[in-house]
């Protein structure tokens, strides 16, 4: 054997460890518009807030329930703008959207974040709503990092700057609007712009 | 020479052979379909080289049914990857020392 076919054998047993363990086709752009379906989220949200006599949330008001179904539509409509385009990458990956590999993703995203949102409920039923938004930054970033052994490497920074904002969210609650609109919004632009130039663009 | 050619493993040297190693080592098992697929080889081409490799001991194989189905789980031994990693780490020496 030479060095060359040295060297091929290094590259195939990479190339094999990362596609037998790795989902690779999570797709940038789907980040891109999950942020800024967010951000208008958020901008609805605070005219609804504003344009109120009372000038901020209450709980059991009219326009709460609007912001609940304001932030309701931007998650549905997340979520199915990045199944959609991650499917379509796959395809194109010739790579299978159920399988070991994105089972596993799931489980390790789907835990962390379930118990997270299952908590933030009950934190809100207690009527302690100040936390509310350091919550959600929290337990997104942690099954972020949690489940990015599993995928593209950029999902780890996304989690662990989710973290980031999520405790410094708790430290100032009163900027929580603020906290949420960089996490969910900006953040995911920027990644979601960091992945489509790293990994599809050729 | 001679000494860095040491660590080359004669059970891996295969295509095939190193792919179900560098797959094994990552995951915690793989399924007889999964190998496949991810190689590209054939049934037979893949069990006979799982079965090279259970002889040496570098791999275990589980077999069981899902529902009517045959399922053959192959896992990594702690020996199969020592050995794994130390023929890597002589491959690596090897592209170096050129």
């Amino acid at each position: 054997m030479s060095s060359e076919d040295y060297l091929k054998d290094i590259s195939e047993i990479k190339n094999l460890m990362s596609k037998s363990s790795r989902f690779i086709s999570l797709s940038g752009l789907s980040g891109v518009l999950a942020g800024t379906y967010a951000i208008l989220g958020a901008v609805y949200a605070y005219w609804l807030v504003n344009k109120s006599e009372r000038g901020y949330l209450i709980l059991d008001g009219q326009i709460f329930r609007l912001v609940l179904l304001d932030m309701l539509i931007v998650l549905v409509l997340s979520i199915s703008t990045a199944v959609y385009l991650t499917t379509l990458k796959a395809k194109k990956n010739g790579e299978k959207i159920w399988d070991a590999t994105t089972k596993r993703l799931l489980t390790s995203f789907l835990i962390p974040l379930v118990a997270g949102g299952i908590y933030t409920l009950i934190i809100l039923k207690q009527q302690r709503y100040g936390q509310t938004g350091a919550l959600m930054l929290l337990f997104y970033g942690l099954a972020l990092v949690n489940a990015s052994k599993y995928t593209l490497g950029y999902v780890k920074y996304l989690g662990i700057t989710e973290i980031i904002l999520g405790l410094l969210c708790a430290v100032y609650p009163g900027y929580g609007f603020w906290f949420w609109v960089i996490g969910f919004g900006v953040m995911h632009i920027v990644y979601g712009i960091l992945m489509y130039f790293k990994y599809e663009k050729q | 020479m001679k000494n860095l050619l040491n660590n080359i493993n004669k059970a891996f040297d295969h295509r095939i052979r190193l792919g179900i190693m560098s797959i094994l080592v990552v995951n915690e098992y793989a399924d007889f379909n999964t190998l496949k697929e991810l190689l590209g080889a054939t049934d037979g081409n893949l069990a006979s080289h799982s079965k090279a490799l259970e002889k040496v001991g570098f791999i275990r194989v589980e077999k069981q049914f899902i529902g009517r189905k045959p399922n053959t789980k192959y896992y990594a031994t702690a020996l199969g990857k020592e050995e794994f990693k130390k023929h890597v780490e002589a491959l690596e020496r090897l592209i170096k020392g050129k």
